[in-house]
């Protein structure tokens, strides 16, 4: 374990501090948002933000104790790539399953059939 | 010539970044490697590419994306903020979203932006392929979050692939 400058503490420590901060309200939305397809929200856009904290952190961490260290930015790519991929397939079977939403939901598709997998 | 040796360019030149990130250092060995495997896995992976794609401005591209980090975290602000409201007062809406463009690729990654900014999901793509269902999680006026969309991302994706 090395010791880092000051400023190198501050600013590690704040970027995890913010992370994990997403990071809960992410899993406090799962929890508290009314019906499946606003839950779907909360997990996949603050975890971006909770993990990319904990990241920059990681990266500040060891190129500032030991060498320059960028291949967390590799968790970066994959979450990017693969979030957006997992919420449409939750969103997709959400909607082919009609679950219950929240009565305020306003539906505005000109022609629900078409966006479902029933035959004519 | 140069059509055969890299078939898809920016492939190679992401594979070739990948690996030294792999890595997490930068050798001449490392990098005499990683510049032979980003020749030959393009060249033997292009048989299977049935969607072609060709980007047509490079620095657009990270216009694009630097566009999307900024949109990525002002999202999460957003998301926040409504989780963290004591009130349950949010306006869901399944939204038609109509497309401009055409082409798989195009369209993926439009589908995959609106997935990843604010409070929309992409849920699914009507029939015909020409319109998106998206689910807002909290919106007022349907109309302008596409107009926005459109003019925020639409425009840009346009412009890169010249769909």
């Amino acid at each position: 374990m090395t010791q880092l400058p000051s400023w190198a503490e501050w600013l590690v420590s704040s970027l995890i501090i913010i992370g994990a901060l997403f990071a809960l309200v992410g899993s406090i939305g799962l929890a508290r948002l009314p019906d499946f397809m606003a839950r779907l929200h909360a997990p996949t856009k603050s975890t971006t933000l909770g993990v990319g904290g904990v990241i920059l952190g990681s990266i500040v961490y060891f190129s500032v104790s030991s060498t320059l260290s960028f291949h967390e930015l590799l968790i970066t790519i994959f979450l990017f790539l693969t979030a957006p991929i997992s919420a449409h397939l939750l969103a997709k079977a959400g909607l082919h399953l009609e679950l219950r939403r929240v009565e305020n939901t306003r539906d505005l598709r000109g022609q629900p059939r078409q966006y479902s997998d029933e035959d004519d | 010539m140069l059509n055969k040796v890299l078939p898809a360019p920016f492939l190679s030149l992401f594979l070739l970044v990948f690996w030294l990130l792999l890595q997490n250092t930068i050798s001449a060995g490392l990098l005499i490697l990683g510049v032979i495997l980003a020749i030959l896995i393009p060249l033997y992976t292009n048989r299977g590419r049935d969607f072609p794609a060709t980007i047509h401005r490079p620095f657009k591209v990270v216009e694009y994306f630097v566009l999307l980090l900024i949109d990525i975290l002002i999202s999460n602000l957003n998301i926040a903020a409504i989780i963290l409201m004591p009130s349950r007062k949010i306006k869901p809406a399944l939204i038609e979203y109509p497309l401009d463009i055409v082409g798989e690729v195009p369209i993926t990654v439009l589908a995959s932006t609106i997935s990843l900014t604010p409070g929309t999901i992409t849920a699914e793509i009507r029939r015909d392929g020409r319109a998106l269902l998206i689910h807002a999680l909290n919106v007022n006026d349907p109309e302008k979050l596409i107009e926005s969309i459109k003019q925020r991302y639409e425009m840009r994706l346009k412009e890169i692939f010249k769909c």
